[in-house]
């Protein structure tokens, strides 16, 4: 008896155009700087007030609080500081790479860690039980309170900065990947396991062809969690360190010198979020080389 | 002269619980002839699942004997004497249909070009060798259920175990796996023991209905069904079809079970 389903799986299996995203991404951005400028011109109306009430606006909607869209783009044309030949974006962007650096190193470690405590938990419950509490605590620990203490600890030691900014972005990505790596590889169904138990295989070969494969959306899930979390673990570890050339640093420069550029620093928050977005998209594309599209979760 | 292929004596499974044990099965007596295909019927809780499970080496039973193709269970499945349908196709969605027929062939570590021949043979032996390529999810339950089949059969067992693997298609659709199933078992001259709770499918798939009742679950009666083989379409419409499912009826009535 053939069955003819071709042309249902045809159908299943097509690929949809893929403007569709790129087009809500810009959908989006332009309601973002709509709401942003729309908020000003509220403010500029009432006076800083909600409409019809003495009560003002809970951020304040002037110039200096909230530049417009047009002066914090127009900002990163312009010399980074007085007398610089550099433009504000371009050297942004160099402080964003050695953010990134930075990041990746820690990303790096945070998930072979993460994935190694991972494979520990599932394998033995004992340290599962023994463990997991210390785990857990280790990211409620506040990181504006360790970081000073891992700078100093890292250069009592006599190693570079960068390794103690990178050590904590790895403290702050390894958790999620450690989390979805017990939760993937514990993922295939009991009959899955009985069916390898049913062809005699030995453990090891239950792990490379069941449980690794069937881990890899959660896998991705935490390491995508993992690259955002690196950013900013990045990000905080850089200001206690002194480190000179990362985002951190410009965010905290930015910051002291607000009142004379406000559009500078929201240039380099924008920056920061943009290295976030492109970190993980890096990984999403990784993800896509190596899962099928049917299997990817949703991001 | 026929070989015993599942031979059962005085089997009995008691699960341990916190308060008081439960016990599945008890005093299970049966022998399966090699070729035979043997259903084992009853209500939900009778244990026949437990009894296939123990069979299959997959959970050990806690007093009796068990010999699987002349050995004991666990020899049986170390020398992939068996193969296993669920009632869940379980197929590996990242696996191509024919990558996942080829995985209990991976598993037993043959070389790529056998496995892709004896692959590409079973996917043709349940006609779909147009699929080869697809994924498991783009294809219907009954084609997944083909797939397991296949699957399971890649390993030319001497045994298929089957656990009400027809349980989750639609009435059309399991019909004409029954149909496919004959089809395959006459081709394969594999034993077969099929668990079921159906009484049409148990009666018109076996040559012999083991009716099990429930707790604990023994053996309440064993009926044989001496329709004519091969099984057809019109073999549902046989007088005899009707005769053996009172049959089995009665047998389940007499245990109690309504």
């Amino acid at each position: 008896m053939a069955m003819t389903a071709a042309p249902v799986s045809e159908v299943i299996g097509s690929r949809r155009p893929r403007l569709r995203p790129v087009l809500g991404f810009l959908v989006i951005l332009l309601l973002l700087v709509g709401l942003w400028e729309g908020y000003k011109l509220l403010g500029a109306a009432t006076g800083g007030n909600i409409p019809f009430t003495d009560a003002s606006l809970p951020v304040r909607a002037d110039d200096r609080s909230m530049p417009h869209v047009t002066q914090i783009i127009g900002s990163l044309f312009e010399p980074s500081r007085r007398g610089a030949e550099e433009s504000l974006g371009l050297f942004l962007l160099g402080a964003a790479w050695v953010t990134f650096k930075e990041a990746l190193v820690g990303f790096t470690a945070g998930g072979v860690i993460g994935f190694g405590l991972g494979l520990l938990f599932v394998r033995s419950s004992l340290a599962e039980r023994g463990l997991m509490p210390w785990v857990v605590a280790s990211q409620t620990v506040p990181l504006l309170a360790i970081a000073p203490m891992v700078v100093l600890w890292s250069g009592k030691a006599g190693l570079p900065l960068w390794v103690a900014v990178a050590a904590i972005a790895a403290f702050l990505s390894f958790f999620p990947v450690t989390i979805n790596t017990v939760r993937g590889l514990r993922s295939p169904s009991p009959t899955a396991t009985e069916l390898f138990r049913s062809y005699a295989s030995t453990p090891g070969q239950e792990f490379v062809k069941l449980r690794v494969p069937a881990a890899l959306p959660y896998l991705f899930t935490g390491l995508k969690i993992a690259a955002g979390a690196s950013v900013v673990g990045t990000i905080v570890g850089e200001l206690p360190s002194g480190l000179p050339d990362g985002l951190g640093r410009q965010l905290l420069t930015f910051a002291y010198y607000y009142l004379s550029g406000p559009e500078k620093l929201y240039a380099a928050v924008l920056f920061s979020a943009l290295l976030g977005i492109v970190f993980v998209s890096l990984v999403a594309l990784a993800e896509r080389l190596v899962i099928p599209r049917s299997r990817r979760m949703p991001a | 002269m026929t070989t015993t292929m599942v031979g059962l004596n005085g089997v009995g499974k008691t699960f341990k619980g916190r308060n008081a044990d439960t016990t599945a099965l008890i005093a299970i007596d049966l022998a399966i002839e090699e070729g035979e295909f043997v259903s084992l019927l009853g209500p939900s809780g009778c244990g026949k699942s437990t009894l296939l499970r123990i069979i299959g080496d997959l959970t050990p039973p806690t007093s009796g004997e068990v010999t699987v193709n002349g050995k004991a269970p666990e020899q049986a499945r170390r020398d992939r004497d068996y193969g296993m349908v669920f009632q869940q196709a379980t197929l590996l969605d990242w696996r191509r249909v024919l990558k996942n027929i080829a995985l209990p062939l991976e598993v037993m570590n043959l070389p790529s070009a056998e496995r892709d021949r004896r692959a590409r043979e079973m996917l043709e032996l349940v006609e779909l060798g147009e699929f080869g390529d697809h994924y498991p999810w783009q294809l219907s339950g009954g084609m997944q259920q083909r797939v397991a089949i296949a699957r399971a059969l890649a390993l030319q067992p001497a045994l298929l175990l089957m656990d009400e693997p027809f349980g989750a298609l639609d009435e059309m659709t399991r019909e004409r796996m029954q149909m496919e199933l004959m089809r395959i078992w006459q081709q394969t001259h594999t034993t077969v023991v099929f668990v079921t709770h159906s009484i049409p499918e148990a009666v018109f798939l076996s040559t012999r209905v083991v009716v099990m009742s429930p707790r604990p679950g023994t053996v309440a009666g064993i009926v044989d069904i001496d329709l004519p083989q091969p099984r057809e379409f019109e073999t549902r419409e046989h007088p005899r079809f009707f005769v053996k499912l009172n049959e089995v009826r009665e047998t389940l009535r007499g245990a109690g079970v309504d």
